[in-house]
């Protein structure tokens, strides 16, 4: 066999490597010690990734002759591109290179220079019998079938949809509820200009609904995705909506004469009611009612049909045989907006919410003061009656809280703020704050917060241990008492007030889970979809093709969400363009003759790519959607699965390497740990 | 973790169980005798400090606690140690959770063991609350399929105390800071529970001997609250709860000219009665505040389901229930 002639080139990152491993000793180590193993050049320089490191390689590639190279640098994550792309312009296939992570493998975790030095040693030495391995590849090249499909209707993906659709191309929005709009049509005022939430968001919900480029289907979810970029087959669901789009009118007559009401749980946040049909509220795009099955009386029954009988519309409008439709769609990308749910302050039972009647959720505050809500936008406790004439407001429910979530909702403060500014000028009451911090960044937030202070709403900092109707003390009677602790003056307080507010926390939806499986994206611990790199690339993900916006991604405000959508928009647009994609192709292939078809890898393949050939009775990978991650090549009993660039005999050379270089002394230290009485008393 | 059928319960009874909290013990092996529970208490245990022994100095307390530990990981068995009494459900727990956490803690801790032949390997056993092991062992069905004298039109408030439920280092507790299954325990015997929202605010401790003002005050608010949502009895699960309440009652009701009559009872003595157990096994007559004028109370026949007022045109839907659900 012919020997390879190898280059290294060890990369000092400033002082991100240099700084923990001898790197001027790694390169000599690897001119000298390697040399038999096909090194023929080892370089060390400060920055590998700038255009004079990257002419080093390209000349050493021409005039040494290279066949191979490794770069000890960052991880791949980062560079892998920016290399391959100097090996190909110096004419050596791409593939050919391979990358040793220096900087977060070892300098990032380690602090002894020499015991680093030696696992760089191990590292080099495993990359460089595995890249003598390597086989030249070309990239696959896959066309754009140009319409787009956007799941979820909020105003991250009304946006999305509108960008794309205004720039001539096609979407199909999916929504699952009756109308588009989601959360942002429940909100009142928006912070911090409170400018009327509807008034801004209706007219692009107007555009969606005629836009010429948009394929609206609401009451629709989508049950099944195939294929991969550019080439996306989804199966979506139109659910039966017992309303014929094509002569209803809209009028609401139905809604009306429906005698089955019942509390709207989604858009009054289940503080005022609807019908068994209904249209979630006026300005709904579309226009048209649908009737919930579960509480129809004549599905359930078998007599009603009021609504039938009041449609005025001929033919009636009205049709009980409807059933749901299953299309089938072509799409090239998809983009997935499903939004969030409100925590559900009920699992923090000390504050009341559910058992204190006048505990309001902050969602439920919206629609309080909303003109279109169940109080016609006046601000009435429980009852429906009486006003307040003190509020607590609590901050960060649910959020910040290691029981619950642990990360910060975002939205919560300028909320809260918010609340108390429209409970000060519409009630009058006085408004007590109680919060952990206040978080105000981005434009015009702060400057809203230094208002409310003006508007003397007080502010009490620490975390609420109770809401409790049980007095104590007189002038508590009958009032909801908030007891904390308040960190300004060390002292425990309990403030009575007629009302609380609870700024519960923004979660990812109940169901992101599931939607992150059917559409082969990740998930957070949360449950909020992983972004391809949470600064420089958050809106697409590790499945070509798919990108996410708004608050499915993690919690965000109005302008943020709308910054995504079209984000999200841009990306999609962008490849729209370009007709057709490159895809890596480092990717597992089954070896036909040795599948015995027991489809154990097909389960486990964290991106559905992996088919079942029935004839054949064999197992396949649709190479445009494989990532080549590789498990499949290690969970197949019959050794039938292997990995271009991941094959076994490369995996075993790389092994081999590191382990003749292992280095000696563990270097684990032994150390008695230490308690203190306090902590145990 | 429950014992297997044929496995008994480890049982800690601890000293107040065989002096002021006599009728908690009693009621406590009523109960289990009817139920099939199998309580074997642990041989040669000792005190376990209560709270102020941990305050002077850790390593004798952790090693007076920790005998008792090793002594029920010993006596083969069992794998499980049930402690009626929150100060010492708290103290075992502790200490076990301490030495598994700070190993440095459980050598010195076992060094000291071994001058008398014993050693605790943390984690060996599970140590248990009494009212656990109703809620999470026995279980509401089980016990209200036993039910044969239901405490129907009682009204009773469940107070838990402040040792048991925080921390929760087994997780329990459906919620650490406002538990239900106390209160779902005295529904399943046909109790009328009253939502009772200082169920795990403090009853004072020792403070009654070290500031009697302040345990005066916070029995008082228990008491004030209890008796505010019409409360008939309250239940309890801890000795020194039940000592407070009970005794200081009448000290609380002089100090702030209150008229407070609350029995205080285990709830164990109100499992025992709705299983149709005589008063007098359940110790009964014990009690400073005496129960019968509210056990008398007690109905033939299930009430009529209270008429649900209409609420008037105006007034907003309330956030709908969702089932807690047990872990
Ligand atoms: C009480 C409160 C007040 C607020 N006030 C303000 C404010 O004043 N200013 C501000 O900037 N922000 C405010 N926010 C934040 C704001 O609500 C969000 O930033 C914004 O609504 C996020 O939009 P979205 O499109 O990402 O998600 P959503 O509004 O949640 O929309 C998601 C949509 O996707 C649909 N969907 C979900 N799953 C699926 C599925 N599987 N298939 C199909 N469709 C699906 C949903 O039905 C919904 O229509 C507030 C939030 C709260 C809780
Ligand atoms: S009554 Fe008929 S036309 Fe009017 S909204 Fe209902 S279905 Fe449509
Ligand atoms: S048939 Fe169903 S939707 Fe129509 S009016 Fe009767 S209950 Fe309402």
């Amino acid at each position: 066999m012919k020997q390879e002639r190898i280059g290294v080139y060890v990369c000092h990152c400033g002082s991100n490597i240099a700084g923990t491993v001898d790197v001027g000793q790694l390169s000599s180590w690897a001119a000298d010690a390697l040399e038999k193993r096909g090194v023929v050049v080892a370089r060390d320089y400060k920055f590998m990734c700038s255009s004079l490191g990257q002419e080093l390689i390209k000349s050493d590639i021409v005039e040494l002759s290279l066949t191979r190279v490794v770069v000890a640098a960052c991880s791949p994550h980062l560079h892998e591109k920016t290399f391959r792309t100097a090996c190909q312009q110096a004419g050596l296939n791409p593939y050919l290179m391979e990358m040793v992570s220096l900087r977060e493998h070892v300098a990032w975790v380690h602090s002894d220079k020499a015991l680093a030095t030696q696992k760089a040693k191990a590292l080099i030495s495993g990359a460089v019998e595995r890249v003598a391995l390597h086989e030249p590849l070309d990239p696959i090249s896959v066309p754009i079938e140009a319409t787009t499909l956007v799941v979820g209707a909020g105003i991250s993906g009304i946006q999305a949809a509108l960008e794309i659709a205004d720039a001539g191309q096609k979407v199909v929005l999916v929504e699952r509820e009756p109308s588009i709009g989601g959360h942002m049509a429940q909100l009142d005022k928006t912070f911090p200009t409170l400018d009327c939430s509807a008034c801004i968001l209706t007219p692009k919900m107007v555009t969606v609904g005629s836009h010429p480029n948009i394929n609206l289907l609401t009451w629709s979810e989508v049950e099944a995705v195939d294929g991969f970029v550019g080439q996306f087959t989804v199966t979506i669901r139109k659910k039966a909506r017992y309303v014929r789009e094509d002569v209803c009118t809209g009028c609401g007559i139905c809604m009306e004469k429906c005698p089955s009401k019942l509390i709207d749980q989604v858009y009054e946040a289940g503080l005022g009611y609807r019908s068994a049909i209904y249209r979630p509220f006026p300005q709904a795009i579309p226009k048209y009612p649908v009737i919930d099955k579960a509480n129809c009386i004549y599905f359930q029954r078998g007599k009603c049909k009021a609504c039938q009988l009041f449609c005025p519309t001929t033919p009636n409008a009205i049709d009980f045989e409807q059933e749901d439709q299953i299309l089938q769609l072509t799409v090239g990308n998809i983009i997935l907006a499903t939004g969030y749910d409100l925590f559900d302050a009920r699992r923090i039972p000390q504050y009341g919410y559910g058992r204190l009647a006048n505990v309001f959720s902050s969602l439920e505050f919206e629609r309080l003061c909303n003109a279109a809500g169940p109080t016609e936008g006046k601000i009435l406790l429980r009852d429906g009656v009486s006003q307040p004439e003190s509020v607590g407001i609590i901050h960060c429910v649910g959020s910040r809280d290691r029981n619950y979530n642990n990360y910060c909702s975002a939205i919560c403060c300028m909320q809260s703020l918010k609340f108390a500014h429209l409970v000060k000028e519409r009630t009058g009451a006085k408004v007590t704050n109680f919060y952990i911090d206040i978080r105000t960044p981005y434009k015009d937030y702060d400057e809203f917060y230094q208002h409310v202070l003006q508007e003397k709403v007080e502010f009490v900092r620490g975390r609420v241990a109770e809401v409790t109707d049980a007095a104590r003390r007189p002038g508590e009677e009958g009032k909801l008492i908030i007891q904390v602790e308040d960190t300004f003056i060390g002292k425990q307080r309990r403030i009575p007030v007629d009302m609380v507010i609870l700024s519960a926390g923004i979660e990812p939806r109940h169901d992101s889970k599931e939607v992150s499986r059917k559409f082969g994206i990740s998930c957070n611990g949360s449950g909020f979809f992983t972004e391809l790199h949470p600064k420089l690339d958050p809106v697409a993900t590790m499945s070509k093709g798919i990108f996410i916006a708004g608050c499915a991604q993690g919690p965000k405000d109005i302008p943020a969400s709308v910054v995504q959508g079209a984000a999200a928009a841009a990306r999609v647009l962008g490849t729209i363009q370009q007709k057709s994609l490159d895809l890596e192709p480092v990717l597992a292939q089954v070896i036909d003759q040795k599948c015995s078809g027991c489809r154990i890898c097909s389960n486990l393949c964290p991106f559905n790519a992996i088919g079942f050939d029935l004839e054949r009775q064999i197992s396949t990978i649709n190479p445009a959607l494989c990532q080549g991650c590789g498990t499949c090549v290690s969970a197949c009993p019959s050794h039938a699965i292997s990995g271009t660039q991941f094959s076994t005999e490369q995996i075993l050379a790389q092994l081999h390497g590191l382990l003749a270089e292992s280095f000696n002394g563990n270097g684990a230290r032994t150390q008695s740990p230490a308690f203190s009485q306090a902590e145990l008393v | 973790m429950k014992p297997s059928n044929e496995e008994p319960y480890g049982y800690y009874p601890g000293c107040s169980l065989e002096k002021n909290a006599l009728a908690y013990n009693e009621s406590t092996s009523a109960v289990a005798n009817v139920l099939g529970l199998k309580f074997e208490e642990v041989a040669d245990w000792n005190c376990c400090g209560a709270s102020e022994y941990l305050a002077l100095d850790i390593l004798p307390a952790y090693a007076l606690i920790s005998r008792n530990l090793a002594l029920a990981a010993s006596s083969s068995g069992s794998h499980s140690l049930v402690a009626p009494c929150s100060a010492c459900f708290l103290n075992l727990s502790k200490v076990d959770h301490q030495m598994a956490e700070v190993p440095a803690l459980a050598s010195q801790v076992n060094e000291a063991l071994a001058a008398g032949g014993l050693s605790y390997q943390p984690g060996s056993i599970t140590i248990r609350h009494l009212l656990d092991v109703f809620v999470n062992d026995v279980g509401f069905d089980r016990i209200s399929s036993l039910v044969t004298h239901p405490l129907y039109e009682l009204r009773v408030a469940p107070y838990y105390g402040c040792l048991i439920s925080r921390p929760d280092y087994e997780g329990v507790y459906d919620s650490p800071e406002y538990p239900t299954g106390l209160d779902h325990l005295m529904t399943a015997l046909g109790a009328e529970v009253v939502d009772f929202p200082l169920k795990t605010h403090c009853c004072g401790g020792h403070m009654t001997q070290i500031s009697e003002p302040v345990a005066l005050e916070l029995i008082r608010r228990l008491l004030q609250n209890a008796h505010e949502y019409d409360a008939d009895v309250i239940a309890t699960l801890c000795p020194m709860c039940q000592l407070n309440l009970d005794v200081y009652q009448e000290h609380v009701n002089h100090a702030f000219g209150t008229n407070y009559h609350i029995p205080i009872l285990y709830f164990t003595q109100l499992i025992g009665l709705a299983l149709g157990i005589r008063a007098k096994e359940l110790g009964f007559g014990r009690e400073f505040v005496s129960a019968k004028r509210a056990l008398a109370k007690i109905g033939k026949a299930r009430p009529a389901p209270k008429k649900k007022r209409k609420p008037s045109k105006e007034a907003l839907p309330m956030p709908q229930a969702t089932e807690v659900e047990y872990r």
